[in-house]
């Protein structure tokens, strides 16, 4: 088999890993703020449970998380497993997991935003959902970009972490295609794509931090 | 009825009683001066006056509407959040160190209140808000953001962003501490200019000759008590109390270091 048919091979499961890392991303963000807020709670048995289970989700492997969400239905309700759960499996594993990264980073991030900018909102009658949405949140997101940074590119990585509930991305392909092949050539071609991925990833961010820089 | 009236408040941090049952009032285009030494609880009553701060005990009335006033048990308890949010309108704070929102252009510093908080139209607020900029002397200024502008010209976009509110009146807490010294005449002349147009006005400053010049009354507090109260001549130039001597004195020989 020559190169470009491995090149080929691994672009199909570079779909799955791109997959993966999107739809995490565009459940983990939101969610990280929602668990921020949890965690943040004046209601004290709110923010005792979120403190708990970010503790977990950070505490334990994902590879253990994404397995126990895949045999949860069948375990917990006897419900059989269909060949589509597998998906939806690791975006809810990837997605709950990430959130509770993003979340401890939103609330450091939110906690940086200094006590006179809620005062000044408050005195000039902004609601509290207005103040945070208005003045607090712009100004988090600008804090937090450096670390959440680092948490999308372990993200592109942690994405072949799906194997662990046979979900088959690039990087377990790029095994298989190595084992039939008798190669280590499929392996590197997949590093490959993870390092340009990833170089895309930090370009972007990059960009965003710089057209967030008309403030301090 | 005087437009801001605090009656016998209270307030404490912990073992620390910051305000000994203080009361305030202030008549409509007043301009009252509080001076005093650090830590004696200046700042806090402007807090408790804005309600940034909780009072323990006391009440609060702003146009004779009650924001906060003393249960049987002689607790501050507050107006409804309705009653609170309403009242809030009728006053504007400046602060120390301006807390502009620094992701808000100058002009949206101005507008964003008026049009999400009093829900008033985006072109008038705007010509509003530019007709301000004016007045500060900070025409041109609209679309730049706050660390762009020096700190003399980030606190007159906060007393726009005040005044923009269209309050009944306005209080400053050390509006030119955070400011080099050159700086502070700038806005000692914006506050001037307000007090000539009658606007009603609590400032707490260190500035003794700007006090002297621009207030109707002055009150000098120390330890947490009001302890003397009047009008400038008196309390600045020929004050009774041995406290109000001692602390006065240390700022002997201060010109008028604002014109
Ligand atoms: N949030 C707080 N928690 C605990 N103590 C506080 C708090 N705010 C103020 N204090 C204390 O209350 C006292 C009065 O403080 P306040 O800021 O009102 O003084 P001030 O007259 O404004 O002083 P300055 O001229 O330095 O601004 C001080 O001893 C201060 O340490
Ligand atoms: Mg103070």
């Amino acid at each position: 088999m020559g190169f470009m048919s491995i090149v080929q091979q691994i672009i199909g499961g570079f779909g799955t890993t791109l997959f993966i890392f999107f739809f995490t991303l565009l459940f983990s963000l939101p969610l990280g703020i929602l668990f921020a807020l949890a965690r943040m709670s004046k209601f004290k048995p709110l923010n005792w449970f979120m403190q708990v289970c970010i503790s977990i989700l950070r505490g334990t492997p994902l590879m253990l998380q994404l397995i126990v969400v895949f045999f949860m239905p069948f375990y917990v309700f006897g419900i059989k497993l269909s060949a589509g759960w597998r998906v939806y499996a690791a975006l809810i594993g990837f997605s709950i997991n990430y959130a509770a990264y993003f979340g401890e980073i939103f609330r450091a991030g939110i906690e940086g935003v200094p006590v006179g900018q809620h005062e000044a909102a408050e005195v000039l009658g902004f609601t509290r959902a207005q103040t945070f949405w208005k003045i607090v949140f712009p100004q988090m997101v600008k804090r937090v970009i450096p670390p959440v940074t680092n948490e999308v590119i372990t993200l592109v990585k942690d994405t072949s972490m799906a194997f662990a509930i046979a979900y088959v991305e690039m990087f377990t392909l790029a095994k298989q295609v190595a084992a039939q092949q008798s190669s280590i050539t499929p392996l590197f071609v997949a590093g490959l794509f993870y390092y340009v991925f990833n170089f895309v990833v930090a370009w972007a961010m990059g960009r965003l931090e710089k057209r967030l820089s008309y403030f301090e | 009825m005087s437009l801001f009236e605090i009656n016998n408040v209270s307030k404490s941090f912990g073992d620390l009683t910051v305000l000994h049952d203080i009361s305030v009032k202030v008549e409509e285009g007043e301009v009252v001066a509080i001076i005093g030494p650090s830590g004696s609880g200046k700042s806090t009553l402007l807090r408790c006056a804005t309600m940034l701060e909780t009072m323990d005990k006391g009440s609060l009335l702003y146009l004779g509407e009650t924001a906060a006033h003393n249960n049987a048990e002689g607790n501050t308890v507050y107006a409804s959040a309705a009653d609170l949010r309403r009242i809030k309108g009728y006053f504007g704070l400046v602060f120390q160190n301006f807390n502009l929102f620094p992701h808000f252009s100058v002009l949206r510093n101005l507008t964003e209140a008026p049009i999400h908080v009093q829900k008033r139209g985006r072109e008038e607020v705007e010509a509003e808000a530019r007709e301000m900029l004016r007045k500060m002397g900070l025409e041109g200024k609209e679309d730049n953001y706050p660390q762009q502008l020096s700190g003399g010209q980030q606190q007159r976009v906060a007393i726009a962003r005040a005044l923009t509110m269209n309050p009944r009146m306005l209080f400053f807490d050390e509006p030119t501490s955070a400011l080099d010294p050159e700086l502070t005449g700038e806005i000692l002349k914006v506050i001037r200019q307000l007090a000539q147009e009658k606007m009603t006005m609590v400032i707490v400053t260190h500035e003794m000759a700007f006090a002297r010049d621009v207030a109707d009354r002055v009150i000098f507090m120390d330890g947490g008590y009001i302890v003397e109260e009047g009008r400038p001549e008196d309390v600045i130039t020929n004050p009774r109390e041995e406290r109000t001597k001692q602390f006065l004195a240390r700022f002997a020989g201060q010109g008028s270091i604002d014109e």
